[in-house]
Order: C-alpha cells, then structure tokens, then sequence
C-alpha cells in the first residue's frame, strides 16, 4: 500500500484500487479502477472521471490485473454461535468467509438455542458487528425450536434482523405448516428457504443410496428423498404465490423439477453447494467423514445436470452450506459421524473450476456469488454500482495452491478437498472500504 | 507362500488364489481339531484381542477357539457402547490395546468400514468380525470351505441366498466370494429387501422362493432379523415365513443333493422349518465345526506364520 502524502481539501477517506480487472455482474466486465470514499462506492471506471481521485489524499491499493468483484455474497452458512462453539464462533466463521472472498454470510438458525426469537438474532447480529469481518445476516427459523410444528415468531424474527426463515437440517416435514409459513412470510416479503429432505425416505440413511452404497454396505438416501420434497414446494410455491427458496440441490431430478417449475413462472431459486457439483459419492469409498454432508455427494450424471442447471440459470445461486464441525466429531465412523464440511474458503476456486472447464464464464460464476444471491434475499450487497457499500473482493484467477485444512482460518478443518491443487487465490477482501484480509 | 498382508478386512479386496490359500490352509489345520490335543504351538507367544463392540457368543467364540488351539493368548474385549458416548472413538480404545502389544486384533463393529479405519490406525493386524451390513469375511470363508468340502468344488456350482441381503454382511460377503470362485449365485427376498443394483453384482435377483430354488446346489439361509419388523420391509413374521420358509416341500424344487447352509442362530419356523433344519441336508452344524479351521487358518497365514514349518511341530 502507497500513501501519497499531502493535505487533504476534505475530511473524506478516499480508497482507489487500481490495475483491475472489475467484474461487477450485469454493469462492468473489463479494466477498471474503483474508487471508493468513505466506505461507499464513489466510481467504477477508466480511467476515473471523479475529480477527487486526483486528490493527494487518496490511498492506493495496486491490483496487479486481478479479478476486482463485489464481495462474495453466501446464502448459506452455519456459524453454530450459540450453542456450538467449539466448532466455530461468529467471529472465526466471519474471518473463515472473508479469507475465502465472502462479505455477506447468511446464517442457519440451527444454534442452541435455535434462532427462534429476536435475542437470538439480535446476539448473532451484535457478534457480527463484534468480530468486524464479513457482515452477518441472520434466518429465522420457521418454527419454533424448529421442531416443526408451530410458527416461530417471524414477524418479531424480520423486524430484528432475519433476511428469511428456514428450518434447515430439520425441514418441515409437515405440509400443512410449510403452506401457513409460506402464507405468513408473504406478509414481510422474505423468502423461505427449505432444505428439501424427506426425512422417512432418508430413514438413517448417511450416503447417497447407489452402488457404492450397496458396495459398502451403508444406509442410503435416495434421490427421491430430496426430489419429493422440491415437487413438494414448488406445488406450495404455486399455491401460496410466495417465493421458495430451495436449497443445495443434488440431484438431476431436481434441477428438472426446478427448470419445469420456473417455465411455469413460479416464484421459486434455488441453490447449489460446490461440493455437490465437483465431486461425487467415489469420494466416501475410503470411509472418509469428511465427504460426509446432507444432502450427499451423488452421481456423475447429477453433477452434470447441476452444472446445466448452473449454465441455463434453473440453478440462481452457489453457496457454501459452510458446516463446521469439530475434529473429534468427523473421527468417528462415518455412519455415526455428523454430516457437513467447511465450505468458505474453498468455494471460490472450486466455482473457478467450473470458468476454467468453460462451463461458466467468469462472470457468470461471479453472478451466482454476488449479485443473484444479494438479490433474492433482497440484501443491500452484491454490486459495485456508485452509492454502495465497498465490498470487494480481489483475486488471482490464475494462481495455484494447495488446500491446507490445518491453516484455515475457521476453526474446524472438516473438508474433503485438503490437499487438492486448486486455481484462484484471494488476495484482499474489503468491507465498507476497510481490508479485512489481506493475502498480497 | 504367504497371504502376504497384514488385514483381512474384506472378501472383495481377496483374489480367487488368497481365497483358495486360506481354504487349503484351513484344510490342513483341520486335523487339530480332531486330536486328543487339540492345540499346536504356531502362535505360542502371541496375543489375539477379540473387540467386539456387538453382542456375539459364536462368533467370539469361534475366535476364541481358533487362536487357542494356536497356542496365542486371547484377550476378550468388550467395551460397553457407554465408552462411546463417552467420546472415546474407536482408534483410541484399539490404540489402547496395541500398547499392549496385541499381535492381532478381532473386530466387530456396526458400523460399515470400522475395521478398515482401525487397520489404517494400527500395526496390528486387523481381523473383521463383521463391520455394519458390509462384511463378514470369515462366515463367508468357512462358508465357502464347507461347500468345497461337501460338493468338492464351488465352481460351476448354483448357490441360492435366502433372506434379507440389504441389511446383510452375511450375504455380501458371499456374493464376493462365491462369485470369486465361479459359481452362479442368486439372491432371493421381498423386494424391500434387495439393495439398490445387486444385479450388477453378478448376481440373479428372484422374488419368488420356489421359482429360485429349482436346481440349486446349495441354499443359504439368512437370518431374519426381528428388528425389521415396523420398518416397512415386511407386512409380518407370518407372511415371511409363508413365502419365504424353507421347508421339506420346497426343497424338492432343488437338486437331490442340494445342502442347506445357515450362520445362525436359527429362528425355527420363519425362515427354516425344523424338519429341514434338523436333517442331514443340514449342514449348519459342520459350518460352525469349520468356523474354527478357517479362522485358524487366517490367524497362522495373517501372523506371517506362513513361512515357517511350525505345523507340524
């Protein structure tokens, strides 16, 4: 970083990260300086037009012909603060997602206790702003204790901080209350989101159901299990005319069932996990718990549809599902060990894989992580349009590195990918103009 | 020649010629069993810990056996699930015993992989007792030894599997490793009870046992277990035993000589009538008299005993 010296004719903190690449989904794609005061976007352009950026007080920040994009926005995430600290706090999850590009996280309500009332959110909220990393927003749950059976105080959840309500890992498996809650959200304008799982046909299963699930004698969950589910809300969807939001799909079905339902013209999104569209169930033939996670890896052929889903727009979103759990926990066996793996700071270049195969172009891929995401969930994010926050990630799409679990910033190292080599390394992670990681 | 590994974890990483090696082995360890001494001293000095964290009396005990008549020292081990939950995962408890120098550690664990986990975290040789509904390489090996030394061969011959294969270690343990050594395997059971493309297993899948009986050689019984029931599998023990009992009629349907073959305990009147059970077609008994050959056999051939002449001290 070069400071120019100089007085300064205002009191304004003046940013310019120059030497980019911008790609801001929908409004810029190519070289670009941003120029940002006080924390707000002031201009994106090249070269800059604003007479300010000749100021002597400017700070420069060198892009070196990186990626400069909207920080990464993720609709799904667990932070397991409170209840479940000794997997992950707010502030090590938060530090987790800037670290992996992420500005705005989303987190599940599935704490202890859950997310069910306006302390919960307002604690998770104070935490957020406490650690000073990515900006937390919080989901409600749907109902209380997510137990699935009454409505959880969501008007009181919306008007302390909620940004939509779930009952994710414990879906409402009651279709009467998924019709009421649906019917009430319309009332606050949040979507409801579903974890689509059927939880009779999973019947303890931990696996996908197919042959490597017969091979290795493991208890499966089929497609169906998810894919009852999907048809299930899309038909509520159709019903109640309030938005669904699906998430981490995993199977082909369900991407058809999705692209059906959107030609409809129903109000339905949907979501998918980087996992689910980068490796398959091979990966949990050495019994390895870390390719445990629900939903769970499929097949080949669901990895392809996912990926169409990606291409055609049926699919509007990738998020981490970011689950944290504790070493301990992921050494037990794998039937008994809890699903999930840790899924910030490897969601960017697994995402990048699919630019580098030529299946998405980067903005495209870059469009399912900022803006698309900011916009279903009706978040002030997502863009580096004038007037915005600086959220801002930089990085280098082409540099290699090798995942290291041991030196995440999350406190868990749950993850199937340590050890890969992967392409596309965050260099600077910026949050109302202020670096919150910085990796140069 | 040797095994040449440390484990016996599983059928499917066995070839046709390791299988062979421990049947012939077991063929000749046979013999012990029917001296006024029943004991030889290969592992004289070596200590074989049987960890069972599943209730098992025959199983452990056939073990227990074996490696007795062997001269090791054998160790019972069974954690109560309590030390589970406790948090101890099963890497620290088998840890444990291999600072005690075990030489070999016997392992029966419900879940699927236990052993191949424990294997890839000890220097002991690892046997699996039966991991979860995955596999049970030992029933399956003296199954196969049992049916070699009835109908002297396996190959070419038509063995039927009677029963719950989805939730059976049993029965993937034998498909691998009856179809290994050429002979013609079938599955028969309700529907609910045949895992996801068993047929790409080179195996014939049948929901009719009479229809899959005709001409069979051998006929495998598979235990039911009881605990099926209010799962949605099956309508009621009285149901099952109607379409699935073995019983004297139905055993026409196969071949004069076919045998009868089941790893216990027997539920008498579900899955095998009495009359069947209690005949000379029966060969449940001779199973578990072999159960100790064959995993002698596997002790001596695991222990590296193998390249020594230590037999026929």
């Amino acid at each position: 970083m070069t400071k120019k010296t100089g007085q300064s004719p205002t009191s304004s903190q003046l940013l310019c990260i120059q030497g980019g690449i911008v790609i801001d989904p929908g409004h810029v794609n190519g070289r670009a300086d941003v120029f940002i005061q006080d924390g707000n976007i002031l201009e994106v352009g090249f070269p800059l037009t604003n007479p300010l950026c000749q100021d002597s007080s400017v700070t420069i920040l060198e892009a070196n012909g990186w990626i400069v994009a909207p920080g990464l926005v993720d609709l799904h995430c667990h932070l397991r603060e409170p209840g479940f600290e000794y997997k992950e706090t707010i502030a090590t999850g938060a530090a987790s997602a800037v670290a992996g590009g992420f500005t705005t996280i989303c987190c599940m309500p599935n704490t202890q206790p859950v997310n069910d009332n306006a302390a919960i959110t307002k604690f998770m909220l104070a935490q957020g702003q406490e650690a000073g990393k990515a900006r937390v927003f919080p989901i409600g749950a749907i109902t209380k204790k997510s137990e699935g059976e009454e409505l959880a105080d969501i008007g009181e959840l919306v008007d302390a901080g909620c940004v939509a309500i779930s009952d994710d890992g414990r879906p409402v498996m009651n279709s009467l209350v998924m019709r009421r809650a649906l019917e009430y959200a319309k009332a606050f304008g949040i979507p409801v989101v579903d974890h689509c799982e059927d939880l009779h046909l999973t019947d303890g299963g931990c696996m996908n159901e197919g042959m490597v699930s017969t091979e290795l004698g493991m208890p499966g969950i089929p497609d169906a299990s998810e894919e009852v589910m999907v048809a299930r809300n899309l038909a509520l969807a159709d019903l109640t005319g309030v938005h669904v939001h699906l998430a981490h799909l995993s199977t082909a079905r369900s991407v058809e069932l999705v692209r059906h339902a959107k030609g409809q013209g129903l109000p339905v999104s949907a979501e998918v996990c980087p996992h689910h569209f980068s490796i398959t169930e091979e990966a949990v033939r050495c019994y390895n718990s870390n390719a445990k996670m629900n939903p769970p890896l499929r097949t080949d052929e669901d990895v392809q549809a996912l990926k169409q889903g990606l291409v055609d727009g049926t699919i509007d979103v990738i998020a981490t599902d970011h689950a944290p759990h504790a070493l301990q926990e992921k050494q037990l066996e794998f039937d008994t060990a809890p699903f999930g793996i840790v899924g910030f700071e490897t969601a960017l270049p697994l995402t990048l894989r699919l630019v580098h195969d030529g299946v998405l172009s980067l903005e495209q891929a870059l469009d399912k992580l900022t803006r698309s995401p900011a916009q279903l969930f009706h978040l002030p994010v997502g863009t580096l349009q004038p007037g915005t926050h600086a959220d801002i990630v930089v990085f280098d799409p082409h540099e290699e590195w090798v995942v290291d679990p041991t030196k995440f910033f999350s406190k868990s190292q749950n993850t199937p990918f340590g050890g890969w080599t992967v392409k596309g390394k965050v260099k600077m992670t910026l949050v109302d103009g202020r670096i919150v990681y910085d990796a140069r | 020649m040797g095994l040449e590994r440390k484990d016996l974890l599983t059928i499917a990483a066995l070839s046709a010629d390791q299988i062979q090696l421990i049947l012939t082995t077991a063929e000749s360890l046979k013999e012990v069993g029917g001296r006024d001494i029943k004991k030889v001293p290969a592992l004289r000095g070596k200590t074989v810990v049987n960890l069972f964290f599943e209730p098992s009396t025959r199983t452990r005990t056939s073990f227990e056996l074996a490696a007795k008549r062997l001269s090791a020292d054998v160790i019972n081990f069974s954690p109560s699930t309590s030390s589970m939950v406790k948090g101890e995962t099963l890497v620290d408890t088998a840890r444990n015993i291999e600072a005690m120098q075990a030489d070999i550690i016997v392992l029966r664990h419900p879940s699927p992989g236990a052993a191949e986990n424990l294997a890839r975290s000890v220097r002991s040789s690892v046997i699996n007792a039966g991991d979860g509904w995955h596999e049970h390489p030992t029933q399956a090996l003296l199954d196969v030894f049992t049916i070699k030394e009835k109908k002297g061969h396996v190959s070419g011959l038509v063995v039927l599997i009677v029963g719950d294969v989805a939730h059976s270690r049993v029965a993937r343990s034998n498909i691998l490793a009856l179809t290994k050594l050429g002979a013609e395997v079938r599955v028969v059971a309700p529907p609910t009870m045949i895992p996801f493309g068993l047929e790409h297993f080179g195996v014939e899948v049948f929901y009719n046992l009479d229809e899959a009986l005709i001409g069979t050689d051998v006929i495998i019984m598979l235990r039911l277990q009881r605990e099926r029931l209010g799962r949605a599998l099956l309508p009621s023990l009285r149901e099952y035993a109607k379409l699935f009992c073995l019983t004297p009629e139905r055993l026409k349907l196969a071949k004069p000589d076919a045998i009868v073959m089941h790893p216990g305990p027997l539920n008498r009147g579900v899955e095998i009538s009495p009359s069947v059970a209690d005949s000379n077609v029966a060969v449940i008994l001779d199973q578990v008299t072999n159960g100790v050959s064959v995993r002698m056999a596997l002790m001596y051939l695991l222990s590296g005993s193998g390249e020594r002449s230590t037999l026929n001290e």
